[in-house]
């Protein structure tokens, strides 16, 4: 136990942990849109945001990007990750709601089949950017499919520096950077629910099905909708994860997906806002977690939270609110 | 091809049925005589040499895997999916941690049965034994048992109240959190290094062992399909039983089932623990027949393709999830082209299972019919989400 090491840099940890929780909070949404709709655990989101990675991947590769490129290229590089990276994701979760959800729809399948075909989609992904893309496109992307299964690096888009420290507390420019553009990706995704025609037709159906079906809601156009913004948000923390960690791999999605998943429940699945305290709050908890014990419990600690948030509160900190009241 | 595929299926389906319908209008003794000339074939199999068979052998083709050894992996996968099949497929709780069970059960026999591991060296101090002592195979076996029993009803009982997708969850979890204990708690498990020198029935691994050696893998498959067998038997009586009912009534409604004076969360309880020690019994075998351990085989996929096998053979039919082990774990080392693409394979049969035909290969009559129930009022009420 590390007591003195926390305490002593509170600060420090807590900022650390903010700028890792955005992350998760930006993928939770896509659980959390789904979620609240549909009432059903899209377990193969966790690899709609690698796909978004290595869409950025195969941009920035494409582009020639170097290391440090100057301030206008660099935003320039980042707008493009975004946009390329929000039109694979959300493709991506699109597609799996036409090929394998619908049909399921269709036959009002038991929700354990839903997860079972979700966790196969999972398993499918992974294996389709892990081997088959790389036996494909080896040749073509040596550099982004080279060697199956592997963390591929990628170019530092912005240099890591210390932008301005209050006591022992250094703030820095990506940390910075990925806090306020999940935070912004958020404030824009809750105007759009809350504010505009679509939002309302979301949260309609989310309220009850059949009579937003009867007001004139087209269901199927709200469902795939929400795929889309989910698949978007995701996007969005692929390009803020790029840019901040530097790397992907085949396999990155699955913890990321279960700890982005332990947010959504933390904050009320279903509950959007929910998601973003949610994320930011087992951001910070795993980061003085792995202080207080080792780095190598990390992982631990987030699944013990999402135990015990089940356990205690299966609601979570703000409510399921986004879906109708649940017994 | 969806409706070529389906026409295919149309007529599998027909054969099964036909098959199931001719083998219960057998008589008492024509069914045990059946049912021996099975047992027998199973036994026969590690020495397959019938010419116009041998193809089916995996040392068959160049670089193939023993096949006696192959079958050891097919009976001990098949132990698996029985255990989770108690879990998934009778009492329709979706496990997706079941790798830790099998973890537990593997570490049970690696901790107390080798001279190589933290727990036995502790204990030979405190009690001031040989250098040599460890615990044997055969109380090992029963460690292995108890503990994943203990771990069942530990992870059950906190998480059998939550729904059953957040179980599904919380399960996977368990299965991740049991992995990383393995790896980081050295002082216990030897972390990343791992375990050696695991015994089998005759002890400690030695060149001396006339029957269990690390070579020759035909008495490990004969051991490993006895257990298979013994526990067919026992949980085919199991399911028969009144804790058998209960398991499908809590599946199909709990809110029914506890109306009715089944109190589901005991049973469910019940189905977590038996299906761990089931879980745990192969998890020993697998360590006791490796005789070296370490965390990396362990990993997640494996829950999932635990899962596929039962979901893919047909949850809840004993036969069906039998035959999805075997396919599973039998394909990819037959058809080794196949074995670098096998877990997209693993992927698509999934999921291609559950949108055409969620009742698996080999169905359970009582839940296909729940499944069509479903389909059927989806048809009267389009509008329903």
């Amino acid at each position: 136990m590390h007591f003195d090491e926390l305490i002593g840099h509170l600060g420090q940890h807590t900022v650390d942990g903010l700028s890792k929780g955005a992350i998760y909070a930006l993928i939770a949404l896509g659980y959390t849109l789904v979620y609240g709709v549909l009432r059903l655990i899209n377990f193969a989101h966790s690899e709609v945001f690698m796909v978004g990675t290595f869409a950025v991947l195969i941009l920035w590769n494409q582009l020639g990007v170097e290391n440090n490129p100057p301030v206008g290229q660099a935003i320039l590089f980042l707008v493009l990750g975004l946009i390329v990276a929000a039109v694979a994701s959300g493709g991506t979760a699109l597609a799996l709601e036409r090929v394998a959800y619908r049909p399921l729809r269709r036959k009002n399948a038991p929700p354990l089949i839903f997860l079972i075909t979700a966790i196969g989609l999972s398993l499918v992904f992974v294996e389709l950017f892990g081997q088959v893309l790389p036996k494909l496109l080896g040749g073509v992307l040596p550099d982004v499919f080279g060697r199956p299964r592997q963390i591929v690096g990628m170019p530092t888009i912005i240099e890591q520096k210390t932008l301005f420290t209050i006591g022992n507390t250094g703030i820095t420019n990506i940390q910075l950077i990925v806090f306020v553009a999940a935070v912004a990706m958020m404030a824009l995704l809750d105007w759009f629910i809350n504010r505009t025609r679509y939002g309302r037709g979301v949260r309609a159906v989310a309220q009850n099905p059949e009579t937003a079906a009867l007001m004139g809601v087209n269901q199927e156009r709200v469902i795939m909708l929400i795929f889309v913004l989910g698949g978007i948000m995701a996007g969005a923390a692929a390009l803020l994860w790029s840019m901040r960690f530097g790397f992907t791999q085949n396999s990155i999605g699955f913890v990321l997906g279960l700890k982005a998943f332990t947010a959504a429940v933390l904050g009320g699945i279903g509950n959007l806002r929910g998601a973003l305290l949610g994320g930011l709050f087992l951001g910070i908890v795993e980061v003085y977690g792995a202080t207080l014990f080792a780095s190598n419990w990390e992982d631990v600690i987030a699944f013990v939270v999402l135990i015990v948030v089940l356990m205690f509160r299966p609601t979570g900190l703000l409510g399921e609110s986004l879906g109708r009241a649940r017994a | 091809m969806i409706n070529k595929i389906r026409s295919a299926d149309q007529r599998r389906v027909t054969l099964l049925t036909g098959i199931g319908d001719r083998w219960r209008a057998l008589t008492k003794w024509q069914q045990a005589l059946g049912l021996a000339a099975f047992v027998a074939i199973l036994y026969y199999l590690p020495l397959l040499g019938i010419p116009g068979l041998t193809w089916l052998r995996t040392d068959s083709i160049q670089g193939g895997n023993n096949w006696a050894g192959v079958l050891f992996v097919c009976a001990i996968y098949v132990l698996v999916a029985i255990g989770l099949n108690v879990v998934v497929g009778l009492a329709g709780l979706l496990d997706l941690g079941y790798i830790g069970f099998f973890a537990i059960g593997a570490y049970s026999v690696a901790l107390f049965g080798s001279v190589n591991s933290p727990v036995v060296k502790w204990i030979q101090q405190e009690f001031n034994l040989p250098p040599t002592w460890a615990v044997t195979w055969a109380i090992c076996l029963f460690i292995a048992i108890v503990l994943t029993m203990i771990s069942g009803v530990l992870l059950g009982w906190p998480t059998l109240r939550l729904r059953g997708d957040y179980l599904a969850i919380v399960t996977l979890g368990f299965g991740e959190i049991i992995r990383i204990v393995a790896r980081n708690a050295t002082g216990l498990t030897n972390g990343p290094v791992g375990i050696s020198a695991i015994p089998g029935p005759e002890g400690a691994p030695s060149p001396d062992n006339k029957v269990f050696g690390l070579i020759d893998a035909k008495p490990w498959y004969w051991l490993a399909i006895t257990f298979v067998l013994i526990m067919v038997f026992l949980v085919r009586r199991l399911e028969h039983s009144r804790v058998g009912r209960a398991w499908l009534a809590v599946r199909e409604d709990e809110d029914a089932a506890a109306v009715m004076g089944v109190y589901p969360f005991k049973f469910k309880l019940w189905a977590f623990a038996i299906g761990a020690a089931l879980g745990g019994l192969s998890g020993f075998l697998f360590g006791s027949r490796n005789a070296f351990i370490d965390p990396t085989q362990f990993n997640a996929n494996l829950s999932i393709l635990f899962v596929a096998m039962v979901v893919v053979g047909g949850s809840g039919n004993m036969i069906g999830v039998s035959l999805g082990a075997v396919l599973l774990a039998y394909l990819p080392e037959r058809f080794r082209d196949f074995a670098d693409y096998r877990w997209l394979v693993f992927g698509l049969a999934m999921v291609l299972v559950m949108i055409l035909r969620p009742q698996g290969l080999v169905p359970s009559r009582r839940r296909a019919r729940e499944l069509s129930d479903r389909a059927a009022e989806a048809e009267e009420v389009p509008a329903r989400v």
